[in-house]
């Protein structure tokens, strides 16, 4: 009986807005640019003799998003160069950190809703051998109740390359290069491959997003490309015990020896909770969390209709092609480069002290877990609209302006009703005015209600103008009281509100 | 001649208008006239009406107040960045590159006034100890024609041995300046790493480069070293330190120095003729006061395995942007010299590799600077050979890439460890 595991670890880069880009002066801005190719100089051309000098706001609000998701920030930390020949890369090397980033560790955890929402679309993919007896693979999720924990590996900065862009001039195929993008802060935030499923993916990724924003270091636009994302994905075979002794008969019996045999093994095949498969795919520069989604899927899928077949999944990068729904292979990760990292010699290393870092976690806004329980806490809100009001800080800050502006008017509105209001109406806060939003709503509200008194006497009237429809109801046709309520409504041309109206009715025409 | 005078000579002469700096221009186009092409120490002249109408200006705008090397002509290695003017690196792969920026060095440079004579030849990237592995043929040396002039910075030196130059700016990697400065008989400063901005230096090896002054005398490799040093905010590397008064410490007065004289850099392998020169300065500074003391430097056989690790490391990753696509010449472009040290600096960063040689030269770097450390601990100075040999026979090291690496055997040992030295 074999079971599997979808294993996930995902790579995501992000562009910082600093004002001027990593390295150089020139302005970070290159989805506004009027032109390509005009915020650049010589450091960000890569022109000979040109030197890099480190954007201190673009360490400050990487250690800023480390602190954020819990990582240790180093205290010493370096930039590296990974060589690499690429035309939009013009040094010839991206500037970047490999083995001392600048926040190690740390972790996101994935709100229980998340969770509830784990409804297969496929469920022939999904967990295990209760649904199997159609099911061809018995795919492994993840079914805690409590809300999971992603751990992150690693945060680090780097640069952003040029752009290049394949067109045809003068009937020629040709392709150009955009430097205004050469030189962008990027941080790339690795996590460790704890990732389960593709709810958990776009779960995390939202989550993620979320935290970024609140941070106010990156727009994070994924259709833009200042954020980009990249899954790593494989598939793990978990066989029952009783076949892990079969499993561990080798086919290679001079691989064993001690620990050899679980890196040496080139099957996948391994019950370790800890172990990985011996492959992974990575899919490219994804820029939806839909398609994070979508590819996670597809490549499960694929991935174990090849291990059904008896053989491993080929180590890659591919693509995600929206249209057809599919991935494609772009190079073989096998073939590996070998991007000959080392220290970058043009940047001396940086060191951080405790107090810095400590003056840096006192500019670290509310952070949306802080800010949910909050509002529910302080506003009695409910989970599900604290939750909606929170998904973006901008959201949340006018909410808490409008709520004070209540308190300040000493307002009659409830806070419930103010955050009915805010998200059933989907109010642009970028326009609104919480006074003005708050004179609207009580203005509505108003209008609707109607004083007892003159409830009572059109209700009474009501009555009296209908003594057929009375009479049935007290005969027990009790459902006819709606065509009561509708007359009433009518007469107060849509005001009052029908629970009440109907709890009247009910007493006069006992 | 004019150009045998000192820069405060001359800077003291132009204030009181002795003599002009139209003449002292002259006289270098004269030399350049005279010696230039059998020398082949330039490779780009500045025309030279350009050149004097400048100095013509210069004249006109005198003050008291100006800069010392207000109209003084110098001559820059071409390694330098100089907006508009052509800049080789003397390799065919950037034979046609006109820059569009200036180099820090330059920028001060114009902006005290001095007046840029040329461009000069070198051992192409740095790479070379002779100004042979050039595309734009040997330089030549002054004393002696058949004879190397020394390298990378050539082209410099024998400008001012050959008065076509009152100085240069030359850049010193692993003996780049000291070793042409010893051969041609003139004055070169190998600073500290970080003390002048590297901003605009084509680079050779990051971490080594330095930029420093060749001139005539000590006193004029001060008074330089005073105007180009400092931090830059283009360099991150360029220290914060402030920038002594160089000239004032030049008081003649060496009474109590204590001179380190390291053993082993007196060993086989050095030429008698330059040991006896040494002996006789060394006996010298006695006779003036300094205390000798004899001391032990037993790392020194491994400078030269470790500079040939890491320099090639960084150049090759520095030469990467030389991609074929951008400067208009392929990378089959480099010389025989380049490409050897572009494919050692692959290997030893390559994966599986870099833990045994980039990373182990890093860590000898380290017990370099605590040898030297010690070393002078015990003493304010030490003084040792340049160079092993008299100037080579032009094309004796290009036959032979192996002694052309060794000729750097003494020079090598101080570039990394990241403190001055001076021929």
């Amino acid at each position: 009986m074999v079971t599997y595991k979808t294993i996930v670890g995902m790579e995501i880069h992000v562009e910082l807005k600093t004002k001027s880009k990593m390295f150089c002066g020139c302005k970070n801005d290159p989805f506004h640019a009027p032109k390509p190719n005009i915020y650049t100089c010589p450091v960000c051309l890569g022109l000979p003799g040109a030197l890099p000098v480190p954007n201190k706001k673009a360490v400050e609000w990487t250690i800023m998003l480390g602190l954020a998701l819990g990582s240790e920030i180093s205290l010493f930390s370096k930039f590296d160069r990974k060589n690499y020949f690429y035309p939009d890369l013009p040094k010839g090397y991206q500037i970047s950190q490999y083995d001392q980033p600048i926040a190690r560790g740390g972790k996101i955890v994935i709100a229980s809703e998340a969770k509830q929402s784990f409804s297969p679309r496929h469920p022939e993919l999904v967990s295990g051998s209760k649904i199997a007896s159609s099911s061809r693979f018995n795919l492994i999720g993840t079914s805690r109740n409590d809300g999971k924990t992603i751990r992150i590996h690693r945060v680090h900065l780097e640069e952003d390359t040029g752009k290049l862009i394949h067109s045809t001039v003068n009937g020629k195929k040709v392709s150009l290069i955009d430097f205004n993008r050469s030189g962008v802060p990027l941080v790339e935030i690795v996590t460790e491959p704890d990732i389960n499923s593709s709810e958990e993916a776009k779960a995390f990724l939202k989550k993620l997003h979320q935290i970024i924003r609140y941070l106010d270091i990156s727009d994070a636009d994924m259709e833009k490309g200042s954020m980009r994302l990249e899954p790593n994905i494989s598939v793990k075979i978990m066989s029952l015990r009783i076949n892990a002794k079969q499993s561990f008969s080798p086919r290679h019996p001079e691989l064993v020896s001690g620990s050899k045999i679980a890196s040496s093994s080139s099957t996948p095949r391994n019950d370790d909770e800890s172990e990985l498969p011996s492959y992974k795919v990575e899919v490219k520069n994804i820029n939806s969390f839909n398609f994070v989604k979508k590819a996670i899927d597809y490549e499960v899928g694929r991935q174990i209709e090849i291990l059904e077949a008896g053989e491993t999944p080929v180590q890659e990068t591919r693509g995600w092609e929206e249209k057809k729904g599919v991935t494609l292979p772009q190079r073989r990760k096998e073939a590996a480069h070998d991007y000959r990292y080392f220290p970058e010699p043009d940047i001396p290393p940086m060191r951080v002290t405790k107090d810095q870092i400590s003056e840096l976690r006192t500019k670290i806004p509310e952070l949306p877990d802080v800010k949910l329980a909050r509002f529910i806490k302080n506003y009695q809100l409910k989970p599900e609209d604290a939750a909606r009001l929170t998904d973006e800080v901008e959201l949340a800050n006018f909410f808490e302006k409008c709520a004070s502006q209540l308190s300040i008017i000493n307002s009659k509105l409830s806070i419930q009703s103010l955050a009915n209001w805010i998200i059933n109406k989907k109010v642009d806060y970028t326009k609104a005015s919480p006074e003005e939003l708050i004179k609207v709503i009580t203005a509505t509200k108003q209008v609707k209600q109607v004083d007892e008194v003159e409830l009572t006497r059109v209700i009474d009237q009501i009555i009296a103008a209908n003594p057929q429809p009375v009479a049935e109801y007290k005969k027990g046709k009790t459902g006819i009281i709606m065509f009561f309520v509708g007359q009433v409504k009518r007469e107060l041309k849509g005001r009052g509100d029908a629970v009440s109206i109907r709890k009247i009715l009910q007493e006069q025409l006992k | 001649m004019l150009l045998d005078k000192t820069i405060s000579e001359l800077a003291a002469g132009l204030r009181k208008k002795e003599f002009s700096s139209v003449d002292i221009v002259t006289e270098c186009y004269d030399a350049i006239e005279k010696h230039g092409k059998e020398l082949n120490a330039f490779i780009t002249v500045i025309d030279n009406t350009t050149a004097l109408t400048y100095a013509q200006k210069k004249d006109n705008e005198r003050t008291e107040n100006t800069s010392p090397l207000h109209g003084i002509p110098f001559v820059l290695k071409d390694a330098y960045i100089t907006q508009r003017i052509r800049t080789t690196s003397a390799s065919n792969v950037l034979k046609n590159y006109i820059p569009q920026y200036n180099a820090t060095v330059y920028q001060k440079l114009l902006d005290a006034g001095a007046i840029l004579i040329g461009k000069m030849n070198m051992d192409a990237w740095g790479h070379g100890g002779s100004t042979e592995n050039t595309d734009f043929g040997p330089a030549k040396n002054p004393w002696d024609t058949t004879r190397v002039a020394g390298g990378s910075s050539g082209g410099p030196a024998i400008a001012i041995a050959a008065r076509m130059s009152a100085f240069a700016i030359g850049e010193d990697t692993g003996g780049s300046i000291r070793n042409p400065a010893a051969w041609c008989n003139i004055t070169g400063l190998k600073v500290t790493y970080g003390r002048v901005s590297r901003y605009g230096t084509i680079a050779y090896a990051s971490s080594f480069d330095t930029v420093g002054p060749m001139a005539r005398t000590a006193e004029d490799c001060a008074l330089l070293l005073e105007l180009v040093a400092g931090q830059d905010p283009y360099d991150a590397t360029s220290s914060p330190h402030k920038v002594p008064k160089y000239t004032q410490k030049l008081t003649g007065n060496i009474e109590g120095i204590k001179v380190g004289i390291p053993k082993e850099f007196f060993g086989q392998g050095l030429d008698s003729e330059i040991k006896k020169s040494i002996d006789i300065a060394a006996k010298k500074f006695e006779s003036m006061g300094a205390k000798l003391i004899e001391l032990s430097m037993p790392m020194f056989d491994y400078g030269l395995p470790v500079y040939y690790l890491i320099g090639p490391s960084e150049t090759s990753s520095n030469l990467a942007r030389y991609d074929g696509i951008r400067y208009g010449q392929g990378r089959n472009q480099f010389t025989p010299e380049t490409m050897r040290r572009i494919m050692i600096g692959t290997y030893a960063l390559s994966a599986g590799y870099y833990d045994a040689y980039y990373k182990k030269a890093q860590q000898a770097r380290t017990l370099f600077i605590k040898e030297y450390e010690k070393a002078l601990s015990s003493c304010d100075v030490l003084l040792m050979p340049v160079n092993p040999t008299p100037p080579t026979k032009i094309g004796e090291l290009m036959s032979d890439p192996l002694a052309n690496l060794l000729a750097d055997v003494y020079t090598t040992l101080k570039y990394w460890i990241r403190i001055s030295a001076r021929n």
